[in-house]
C-alpha cells in the first residue's frame, strides 16, 4: 500500500502540467466561493453591528444607503451638507433626547477622520447596545486634540501623547494640514465596527484647520498659526449629519415625517434598522445568486478534474497493468486513482485559502474604506468548515469514478492492457 | 515448479473453451518455449498462471501451492513474490529512471526485497550483466530505446530471484539480430537466478536454446480462438 501511494504522488508528478492546471481551477474556484462566503458573512456582520442606540440618522436628501454608508460607515462621501442653524433647530425639536453632529472630509493616512461632539463617546453604541469605551485616556475636550479607533492605533503604532497631522480629503497624496497638528489624547477599545478605524476630533478642530483654506484648498499668502485659531469663532457653518436619540422611540415617525419635510433645507432621516434591513434585502438576493455561482464554479473545476482523470487513464492503462503485474490488486489500483483525485482536490482546496488568506489581506482595506464591510481575520466559521467538507465530499465523488474505471479496467484488462 | 491439471478456462459469456489444458508441468530452472499462434488463448494461460483469472475448473499449482484455491489478494501477493514477467513493449513506467523501474518488485514485494540483499547492488548487477550502460541508468525510462527497455524489463522480472519468469512475446518489437541476443542474455539470466522460464511466442524460430519447446496447440484440447 505505501508501495502504491507512493508510486502515486511519482506518476501525479509526472503529470504536473495537466494536474497543475487542474489543481489551479480548484484553487480558484474554492478560493472564490470561500470569498463569497466570507464577504457574505461578514457584511452581515458588519452591517448589523455596526450602529444600535441610534433612532435616526439625518443628513441631506440623498438615497437611505448612502446616507448609512456615509454617516455609519464613514464609506464613500456625501453630496451635501446640512446648514448648522437646520441642526440647531431640529436638536431641540422637544421629542429629541440627544443629536451628535458629524462632519466628515479629512482623514489622517487613509483613516477616516470624524469630527463630533463629546457626546459622541457617550451616545453612540454598536452590536447589541454595547457603549464605546477607552482603553487608554478619555474623550477630547479642546481643538487639535485626537481620539483614535483601536485598529488606526495598532496600525500605526500610535499611543495617547503622540502627534499626527490629518490630510484633506481621503487620501493620503491629498493637501495636508501640516501646521496644525493634533495630540492624540485617547484610545478606544476594538468594537469590530467601522469606529475602529476612526479618528475622532472635536467640530471646532475641523473648523479651524480649515480657517485658512477656501474651496477644499489652503488660501495663498494666508496662514493662521494654531495657537491663534481660538480668536476666530469655530462653530462649523455646516456639517455633514447627525445621529438623533429620542425620549420616546414612539415619536420616531413623526420626527422623521418633520425631518424629510423640513422646510430650510431638503433634508432625510433613516432608521437604522430599516435601512439596514432594506440594504440586505437587495443585497440578500444578490448574495444567494453569487454563492450558487461560485458554488458551481466549483463543481465545473471537480468536473475539469474528473475529465483530466478520465482522459489520463486511457493512456495510463498500462501504468496499470504494469502494477498488476507486480502485485497490485484491483482495489489498490481503484485506491492510487482515488487518492490522486482526493491529493489534487485537497491541495486545490488548500492553494485556494492560500489565496484567499492573501487576497483578503490586501482587498480587505478597501472592501473596508469603500463599502464599510470589515472583513475578520479569524480561523473558520462554522458555515465555512460546511462548504469545506462540501467541497471535499465533492472532490471524492469525482474521484471514485476514475477509480472505478481502473479497477474495472485492470479486472478486464488482467496484465495484457487491450487497446 | 509449475504444474497444471484438467485446467479448463472460458470467456465469460462465451460457450466454447479458451483452454482445456489435461497437464502442463514445468521443472525448476527449466526454460520452457510455449509457441502458438496470435491469439490462440497464450496471454489467457499467463493471466491464468500470473492470479489474475481464474479457471472453471482444474489445479493450478505453483511451487506446490495451487493458487486456485487462494483468494484474489493472496494471489496478487504470490504474483508479486515469486513471478516475473515480461511484456511485449512498454513494460516500464516511463517517468521512473531505468533503475527504479528495475527496482519495483522489491517495493511491492518484502520477500524479493530480502532475497536481493543490496536491492540497488542486485539492480546495478542485473543491469550491467544484461548490458546495459551506466549512463542510461539514471535516464527515465521513457528516453530509452526499446531494446534497453526490454533489458531493463528484463532486470526488473529477476531481481529478488524470484522462482518463476514469464515472458510474453518479449521479442517482438526488437529487430531480428537484437532479438536472439536478447533471449540468449535472457537465458543466461534465468539459469545464473536458478528460474523456471516460460517464454511465449508466436514465432518458433527463436526456440532454439531452450530446454524444452512446446506448441499450445498440442496441449489444448480446445481449438476456439479468443476475443
Amino acid at each position: 500500500m505505501r508501495a502504491i501511494l507512493t508510486l502515486a504522488v511519482k506518476s501525479a508528478w509526472a503529470r504536473r502540467l495537466t494536474l497543475g492546471v487542474t489543481l489551479c481551477a480548484i484553487a480558484l474556484a474554492s478560493a472564490l466561493l470561500f470569498a463569497v462566503e466570507r464577504v457574505r458573512h461578514d457584511a452581515r456582520q458588519s452591517f448589523t453591528q455596526a450602529v444600535s442606540g441610534v433612532d435616526l440618522v439625518v443628513g441631506a436628501r440623498s438615497g437611505s444607503v448612502q446616507l448609512m454608508l456615509h454617516a455609519v460607515f464613514r464609506a464613500g462621501s456625501a453630496t451635501h451638507n446640512i446648514r448648522w442653524e437646520s441642526f440647531a433647530a431640529l436638536a431641540t425639536h422637544p421629542v429629541v433626547d440627544w443629536a451628535v453632529p458629524l462632519v466628515l472630509g479629512d482623514s489622517h493616512r487613509g483613516f477616516p477622520v470624524l469630527g463630533t461632539t463629546p457626546d459622541y463617546f457617550r451616545h453612540f453604541h454598536y452590536s447589541d447596545r454595547r457603549p464605546l469605551v477607552f482603553a487608554a485616556g478619555q474623550a477630547f475636550a479642546d481643538v487639535f486634540e485626537a481620539v483614535l479607533g483601536s485598529a488606526v492605533a495598532a496600525e500605526l503604532r500610535l499611543e495617547v501623547g503622540d502627534r499626527i497631522t490629518l490630510t484633506h480629503g481621503m487620501t493620503e497624496a491629498g493637501p495636508g494640514h501640516d501646521d496644525k497638528p493634533f495630540t492624540v489624547v485617547g484610545i478606544l477599545a476594538p468594537t469590530g465596527t467601522p469606529v475602529d478605524r476612526g479618528v475622532h476630533v472635536n467640530l471646532e478642530s475641523i473648523s479651524a484647520i480649515h480657517l485658512d483654506w477656501v474651496a477644499g484648498a489652503p488660501l495663498p499668502g494666508l496662514a493662521i498659526p494654531a495657537e491663534f485659531v481660538k480668536k476666530f469663532d469655530l462653530q462649523p457653518k455646516e456639517i455633514t449629519a447627525f445621529l438623533v436619540g429620542l425620549k420616546n422611540r414612539a415619536d420616531v415617525f413623526r420626527l422623521q415625517r418633520h425631518i424629510n419635510g423640513y422646510r430650510g433645507e431638503p433634508l432625510m432621516a433613516v432608521m437604522p434598522g430599516v435601512a439596514l434591513d432594506e440594504l440586505w434585502q437587495t443585497l440578500g438576493m444578490i448574495e444567494q445568486t453569487l454563492l450558487a455561482m461560485s458554488a458551481l464554479v466549483v463543481v465545473i473545476g471537480l468536473a475539469g478534474l474528473l475529465a483530466t482523470m478520465l482522459a489520463s487513464l486511457n493512456e495510463r492503462r498500462r501504468e496499470l497493468a504494469i502494477l498488476r503485474a507486480l502485485g497490485a490488486s484491483p482495489r489498490e489500483l481503484f485506491l492510487l486513482l482515488t487518492a490522486e483525485g482526493l491529493l489534487i482536490t485537497t491541495l486545490g482546496v488548500a492553494f485556494g485559502l492560500g489565496l484567499l488568506a492573501v487576497g483578503t489581506f490586501f482587498f480587505a482595506p478597501l472592501l473596508q474604506a469603500h463599502f464599510g464591510i470589515i472583513l475578520q481575520w479569524r480561523l473558520f466559521a462554522p458555515n465555512e468548515w460546511l462548504l469545506l467538507a462540501a467541497i471535499l465530499a465533492t472532490g471524492l465523488v469525482a474521484s471514485l469514478i476514475p477509480g472505478w474505471r481502473a479497477w474495472r479496467m485492470s479486472l478486464a484488462d488482467g496484465l495484457t492492457p487491450r487497446n | 515448479m509449475i504444474a497444471l491439471a484438467d485446467l479448463l478456462y472460458r470467456w465469460p459469456g462465451q460457450a466454447a473453451a479458451c483452454l482445456d489444458i489435461p497437464r502442463l508441468e514445468i521443472a525448476a530452472g527449466e526454460r520452457v518455449f510455449l509457441h502458438g499462434p496470435s491469439g490462440g488463448g497464450k496471454s489467457t494461460l499467463l493471466g491464468l498462471l500470473g492470479g489474475v483469472a481464474v479457471p472453471e475448473r482444474g489445479s493450478i499449482e505453483l511451487l506446490g501451492s495451487d493458487i486456485t484455491r487462494l483468494s484474489g489478494h493472496s494471489r496478487d501477493r504470490f504474483r508479486a513474490d515469486h513471478i516475473g514477467f515480461i511484456f511485449q513493449q512498454f513494460n516500464l513506467l516511463p517517468w521512473l529512471s531505468a533503475l527504479d523501474n528495475a527496482l519495483l518488485p522489491c517495493t511491492f514485494s518484502a520477500r524479493r526485497l530480502a532475497r536481493a540483499g543490496n536491492a540497488r547492488e542486485a539492480a546495478t548487477r542485473l543491469l550491467t550483466h544484461l548490458d546495459l550502460a551506466a549512463d542510461a541508468w539514471h535516464k527515465p525510462a521513457g528516453e530509452l530505446s526499446v531494446g534497453q527497455q526490454q533489458r531493463v524489463a528484463a532486470a526488473r522480472a529477476l531481481i529478488g530471484r524470484p522462482e518463476i519468469l514469464i515472458a510474453d512475446e518479449p521479442t517482438s518489437a526488437l529487430d531480428a539480430p537484437r532479438q536472439q541476443i536478447f533471449i540468449d542474455l535472457l537465458l543466461a539470466e534465468a539459469k545464473a537466478e536458478g528460474a523456471a522460464l516460460l517464454f511465449v511466442s508466436h514465432d518458433e524460430r527463436l526456440a532454439a536454446h531452450f530446454d524444452r519447446k512446446i506448441a499450445l496447440c498440442d496441449i489444448n484440447r480446445a481449438g476456439t480462438v479468443e476475443p
